[in-house]
């Protein structure tokens, strides 16, 4: 849809310029981390982070989310999907090919209108990742190094420029009334091949296996004695799932004010790792080892969605790996299965 | 005359219920207890047998309850036999008629009756699975002539924790209907059968080549029906069963219910041997 340039130096004014109407949030340094939040001064904006304690799926599935308030002890019901037009700047390129499965999910079937109505107010504004952030991440692997149709704007730092490359018409609207951008000339986009060309070599892969493999070494892993390792490691804190950004599972609970008669219905981030995630009524839980529950995550996110989805559900960002207190980490259990597949005597399923 | 699914569909959010007036409540046992619910504007329920609803209680929370009441005595009044057993469930047998419930759905694939045509049918309810699978044997028994013979095997823990005791002693009486019932624990009024429910398998002669079974009990019964189904000669593809899980959302969205790649409340409840067989987690 267009292809422009923008030099660094406009960035500031570019940030201001949005936020007169709309809020802006983006990666910004905190603590000795980066975490996305919303921009009030534009000099905290750090595009070039290496990667966020939590992805921005927090703007599309808040952490706790009304999904309607009841009053009268539910004789008048009105949902509340607050929006509020937002700008995500600096996602990164994994979390983009994270959202593209968020969108899937929510948009089929049957249809989830509070994510839909945040997801339609949010203007994505994604970012070029032209060296590896961090040590856990192996998006190459995965195939998401390179950003899915999604973007409104996607930008590549070319040293003292930005590319903006405008990929839908709520893109355009973000460059609306802001002059500094201009055409792209032919020693832009030279220089824009070269960037690409020169970042890819950077990056490693990590899986020692294509990941197109990765469904089928996963059904292989069924019975394997591994998921019994990781489950004697695991403590069930969830926090892979929390700073996931696929992970969408929620629970659903009821405040009540004082009257007892009104109050709100909430949705709220839950994790499959804790205990008591697949228990039932009548006191059944379907997983209630630790070892079925880390098998659960690993196969939901490399096999299960890809089986109902088509798209494999682990984006390779390696915030779960990072979050681990117990070092469990997405390349080193799917590499392990891939050896212990390749075994002749599959020595586990003995047991 | 719109469908309780399509009012539901047109809410701002799918989370919202439908309010539902409760228009009569029986006890059946000390645990279990039998709500008859009316919609409002005639909004009929039009769900399949082993379809479930999701019931609220504002300020409790949301469970999902199957629907007792067979389709064809189902209009926009419907029933539901709900066991005390939880926070919803206790507050939920507090309520009078008159007093109102939230309810969405139905939800997810009930059982599919019309391929069940021509056959011979072996219902097994152990407990609260009668409550799921009455809707079936009664859908089943309004229109009787399409179907062999219908041979019913329930199980209960007690005397005292027999479901439906009427409609029991009504299927007893019928000539086209095989009933036997067994309790694990008897008192001193019971002349009836003794044991868990496979010992009523015993003494049974079915065509199996031409006989569908559907299962439904608790998670524990269902290993041991199915050895006996099995052992029967009964398909793989011929064996039914309702699974239970903890949908919270019934739509396919809050990750509760999920069975490797299925959701049970999307895919399910009602599933064959076939399709989950080979499914690690699933019974």
């Amino acid at each position: 849809m267009g292809f422009k340039i923008m030099p660094k130096s406009a960035l500031v004014d570019w940030v201001n310029h949005l936020r007169a109407g709309y809020r802006v949030v983006g990666p910004q340094p905190r603590h000795g981390q980066y975490v996305f939040a919303e921009i009030n001064d534009p000099a905290d904006l750090a595009l070039d982070y290496p990667t966020s304690v939590l992805p921005p799926k927090q703007y599309l599935l808040p952490p706790r989310e009304v999904l309607f308030n009841f009053q009268n002890s539910g004789m008048r019901i009105e949902a509340n999907i607050k929006v509020e037009p937002t700008v995500i700047l600096g996602v990164h390129t994994c979390d983009m090919h994270a959202i593209r499965l968020l969108d899937h999910v929510h948009n089929n079937g049957y249809a989830d209108q509070h994510y839909q109505t945040h997801r339609a107010n949010t203007y994505l504004v994604s970012i070029e990742c032209l060296k590896p952030c961090m040590e856990h991440s192996f998006c190459k692997s995965m195939g998401t190094l390179t950003v899915p149709e999604e973007f409104d704007l996607h930008l590549t730092d070319l040293g003292t420029a930005y590319t903006v490359d405008i990929g839908s018409e709520k893109g355009e609207k973000l460059l609306e009334g802001f002059d500094q951008v201009w055409e792209a000339s032919d020693d832009d986009y030279q220089l824009l091949s070269r960037v690409l060309t020169e970042k890819w070599p950077r990056f490693s892969y990590r899986l020692d296996f294509d990941v197109t493999e990765l469904p089928d070494i996963l059904n292989l892993s069924q019975k394997s004695g591994y998921w019994n390792e990781l489950g004697d490691r695991c403590l069930a804190c969830g926090m892979c799932t929390k700073v996931c950004p696929t992970c969408y599972c929620f629970d659903v609970s009821d405040n009540v004010d004082l009257t007892l008669k009104n109050g709100q219905r909430v949705r709220t981030w839950d994790s499959c790792q804790v205990e008591e995630f697949a228990l039932v009524a009548g006191g059944h839980n379907f997983r209630s080892k630790r070892a079925l529950r880390q098998r659960h995550r690993f196969l939901r996110k490399g096999k299960y969605q890809y089986e109902a989805f088509g798209m494999v559900g682990c984006v390779g960002c390696g915030r779960c790996a990072q979050a681990c207190l117990v070092h469990i980490t997405p390349v080193e259990t799917f590499n392990e299965l891939y050896r212990r597949s390749q075994r002749t005597e599959p020595a586990e399923v003995k047991a | 005359m719109t469908t309780l699914l399509k009012e539901t569909l047109q809410h701002s959010s799918i989370y919202i219920p439908t309010i539902a007036r409760i228009t009569a409540v029986r006890d059946l046992t000390e645990l279990e207890k039998l709500f008859t619910l009316e919609l409002p504007h005639h909004y009929s329920l039009s769900h399949r047998p082993g379809q479930f609803v999701e019931v609220s209680l504002m300020g409790v929370g949301e469970a999902p309850i199957s629907i007792t009441s067979s389709p064809s005595r189902t209009n926009s009044v419907f029933e539901l036999c709900i066991r005390r057993v939880g926070n919803l469930t206790n507050a939920l047998h507090q309520l009078q008629p008159g007093q109102f419930v939230g309810i969405r759905g139905p939800f997810g694939h009930g059982f599919p009756f019309e391929r069940f045509r021509g056959k011979d049918l072996l219902f097994v309810p152990g407990g609260l699975g009668l409550a799921p699978l009455r809707s079936l044997i009664n859908e089943v028994l309004d229109d009787r002539g399409k179907y062999g013979r219908i041979t019913i095997l329930y199980g209960a823990r007690s005397p005292q924790d027999l479901l439906f005791r009427d409609e029991l002693a009504e299927w007893q009486a019928r000539a086209d209907v095989d009933l036997h019932v067994t309790v694990d624990r008897p008192d001193d009024t019971w002349g009836g059968n003794i044991g868990v429910i496979t010992t009523l398998f015993k003494n049974l002669h079915l065509h199996a080549r031409n006989t569908v079974a559907v299962v439904v009990g608790p998670p524990v019964m269902y290993r041991f029906v199915l050895m006996e189904l099995l052992g029967k000669g009964i398909s793989e593809g011929n064996i039914w069963f309702s699974f239970e899980r903890r949908m919270k959302c019934g739509v396919g969205k809050c990750g509760h219910c999920q069975l490797q790649h299925i959701y049970t409340c999307q895919d399910g409840p009602s599933f064959s041997y076939a399709d989950i067989k080979h499914l690690e987690e699933a019974l």
